[in-house]
């Protein structure tokens, strides 16, 4: 099954940088699997995915498919114990998998990152927001408390939170929803990551936050050149924000694109679900969103075949083996890498003439 | 901030008065519902009739039960006279009343007591959250393992076995079998500090096994489920060493349900911990509240229940303090 993906060259770079040389981030392989009772959950089975300074990756999918499980690995988040890990991360040359967790924790919080969803539960209720920048900057940098009092007010203030010299002192509790997650944002940057992992960034808040909240990462990232990686199931942040966009569906990623050929000429059943269902407010209502039927697979024990199989529409069709045979993201072109044995010129014809119109 | 203090104190107060009206009315109805009779209790069987209503003037058991509880919270506040006729006795503040069987003011007898009852309060405290949450922290951080399992094991022989049992064999044991530990009798703490703990020791452990144990299974249970916040993720995707995660980030959330709970248990206790003071024969309120049950003594008895419940107020009142010290979400309100 997944272990074709590993022979057959299934995983032809995407990207700016097609050479084999190596990325800023480079994600070859990454298998995260989680031993419970009922068995093992391949959150995240064989992903390859790599990223330049400067570039943002969307990496899409429904709740469940490995999105964030995939971020929380290359962290170095999950508890060795219990999760089994392997493939290579390699950041700005180093490989993280292998790395002591004394070394990963180094680089974790200074030069790479990580936004959460959530920042009324991401941020601890009892510490001032200020208390919690200044431990995250006195992690990795030897300076006073003083000191690292000026460059959270000063972070605070990058974000956009008004009057950081009196917010400091104030508890997350304090903060709205949107100013959190800036607080928030203002944590993850005070190292000055070179990469940047923002899990659901905006997913807590209302929209006219949302469009601050990725204007602001967006800035930032201009400002650092640091990579960043957007995760979340909104095409619309993504298309707002993204370079690549990386679909993920099952712990696997099914297809593989620049944001811009993602939403011009998607190649994947799931991504075309995922287009469908997709509220567009710049159209005229005319019928009901077009939901994925079915529920996302269970990670623990995934269909046969092509995991997307049971939910697909195409299932089978013209007697491609779906049911049987994993296909794998070679089955589109270099550039546009597409899980699905559907024959390429078919998906092309299909997405125009059914999916296109109804967009 | 002040506010919130201000009102925690009336509330205080108001619960207080309310404890003090419950008892007096349960002490002062209940022998008239049984027909026994106060003054009669007092003075004893062999006195006459004359004697009898004498006292009860005396005591002021002839008025209505309002004036009387009146004039006992009178003599709480301000102190009360007696007045037989010839004789004038004063009772100084705060007033608890006389003894029915030693015709000594309640209050020497309280004061008299409470140093015992403190001291073994306060050692089996230290012994209990230091050993309990020590026990619940590691048992969390290592779930699963045989550590874990002992200590749990502990825990539930802990709170299973009661206090007259694990007396009475640590004494056998420790007392008589291999004699580490003296009984006797309790020396005072400022008259020889070293006797006193020898022969406190075995009642703190005692007592604390009992209370360690429910610390353990709640600091485990409150570890368990706060290392999977998101806030400890986030405090470890700071890059933060694992140390300092769990002992600071962890450790002051599980704090806030231990800090409830050590309050009102050690407040419970400083009202007085029957078993252990009898089992440990130890001269403390416990002891005190016991043997004036047993000898129908009923000023004592109200005296020892308004003290017990004056120190579970007071206990409820500095941890609603401390959680707001804890707590800044609590501060709001």
């Amino acid at each position: 099954m997944s272990s074709s993906l590993l022979t057959d060259g299934g995983m032809q770079p995407v990207g700016p940088d097609p050479s084999t040389a190596q990325s800023f981030l480079d994600v070859r392989d990454l298998r995260i699997h989680f031993k419970t009772d009922d068995g093992v959950v391949r959150a995240v089975d064989g992903l390859t995915f790599r990223l330049e300074r400067g570039q943002t990756l969307g990496i899409v999918g429904e709740s469940g498919s490995g999105k964030s499980v995939t971020s929380l690995g290359i962290l170095g988040l999950h508890r060795r114990g219990t999760a089994q890990i392997t493939g290579e991360v390699w950041l700005d040359g180093e490989e993280l998998i292998g790395a002591s967790p004394e070394r990963v924790r180094l680089l974790r919080g200074a030069k790479m990152s990580m936004i959460f969803q959530d920042p009324l539960t991401a941020m601890h209720p009892y510490y001032t927001v200020g208390a919690q920048i200044i431990e995250a900057y006195r992690v990795h940098h030897k300076v006073s408390k003083g000191d690292a009092r000026k460059r959270a007010i000063e972070m605070l203030d990058r974000v956009g939170i008004p009057q950081p010299q009196k917010r400091v002192d104030d508890y997350p509790h304090q903060f709205s929803g949107g100013m959190r997650q800036r607080a928030m944002i203002a944590m993850s940057l005070v190292n000055n990551p070179q990469l940047l992992i923002a899990d659901e960034p905006t997913t807590a808040l209302d929209v006219t936050v949302q469009a601050q909240i990725l204007d602001l990462i967006r800035d930032l990232q201009a400002e650092f050149n640091s990579a960043v990686i957007i995760i979340t199931h909104d095409l619309g942040v993504v298309a707002e924000v993204a370079d690549d966009i990386l679909v993920m569906y099952g712990g696997k990623c099914v297809e593989q694109a620049t944001a811009e050929t993602i939403f011009r000429r998607p190649e994947h059943p799931y991504a075309w679900g995922l287009l469908s269902s997709m509220p567009r407010v710049d159209r005229e209502v005319r019928d009901r969103l077009v939901p994925i039927k079915g529920n996302p697979p269970s990670l623990i024990n995934l269909p046969s075949g092509c995991s997307f199989h049971p939910r697909c529409p195409y299932v089978e069709r013209n007697g491609i083996p779906c049911k049987t045979v994993e296909p794998t993201l070679a089955e589109g072109t270099p550039q546009h890498g597409a899980a699905c044995h559907i024959p390429h010129p078919e998906r092309l014809s299909i997405f125009q003439s059914d999916i296109a119109p109804s967009l | 901030m002040i506010n919130y203090i201000l009102r925690r104190l009336v509330t205080a107060a108001l619960l207080i008065v309310a404890v003090s009206i419950v008892t007096f009315g349960i002490f002062f109805l209940i022998p008239k519902a049984v027909g026994a009779d106060p003054a009669e209790m007092y003075v004893g069987k062999s006195a006459t009739p004359r004697d009898v209503e004498a006292t009860r003037v005396k005591l002021g058991l002839d008025q209505p039960i309002y004036v009387q509880y009146g004039r006992y919270v009178k003599g709480l506040v301000v102190g009360r006279d007696y007045n037989s006729g010839p004789s004038i006795t004063h009772c100084s503040t705060p007033c608890f009343g006389y003894s029915f069987r030693s015709d000594r003011e309640v209050w020497p007898l309280l004061l008299d007591r409470l140093p015992v009852t403190i001291s073994l309060a306060l050692g089996a405290a230290v012994i209990w959250l230091v050993g309990g949450v020590l026990g619940g922290v590691i048992s969390a951080l290592k779930r699963g393992s045989l550590i874990d399992r002992a200590v749990m094991f502990l825990a539930l022989a802990g709170v299973s076995l009661p206090i007259y049992f694990t007396g009475l064999i640590f004494q056998a044991l420790f007392v008589h079998q291999w004699p580490i530990f003296r009984g006797g009798e309790y020396v005072n703490f400022v008259d020889d500090p070293l006797a006193w703990a020898n022969k406190l020791f075995l009642a703190w452990v005692s007592l604390a096994l009992l209370f360690a144990a429910t610390y353990a299974r709640l600091t485990r249970a409150t570890m368990l489920e706060t290392v999977s916040e998101d806030y400890i993720r986030t405090a470890r995707a700071k890059g933060l060493k694992e140390r300092v995660v769990i002992a600071k980030h962890a450790m002051r959330s599980v704090l806030t349900p231990i800090v409830t709970i050590f309050g009102l248990d050690l407040g419970g206790l400083l009202g007085g911990a029957i078993l252990t003071e009898t089992v440990f024969s130890l001269p403390g309120i416990g002891r005190l509240s016991i043997e004036a049950v047993r000898t129908k003594d009923l000023p004592i008895i109200l005296g020892v229940t308004l003290f017990g419940a004056f120190f579970i107020v007071m206990a409820n009142l500095i941890v609603d303090l401390l959680y707001a010290v804890i707590d800044p979400r609590v501060r709001l309100g």
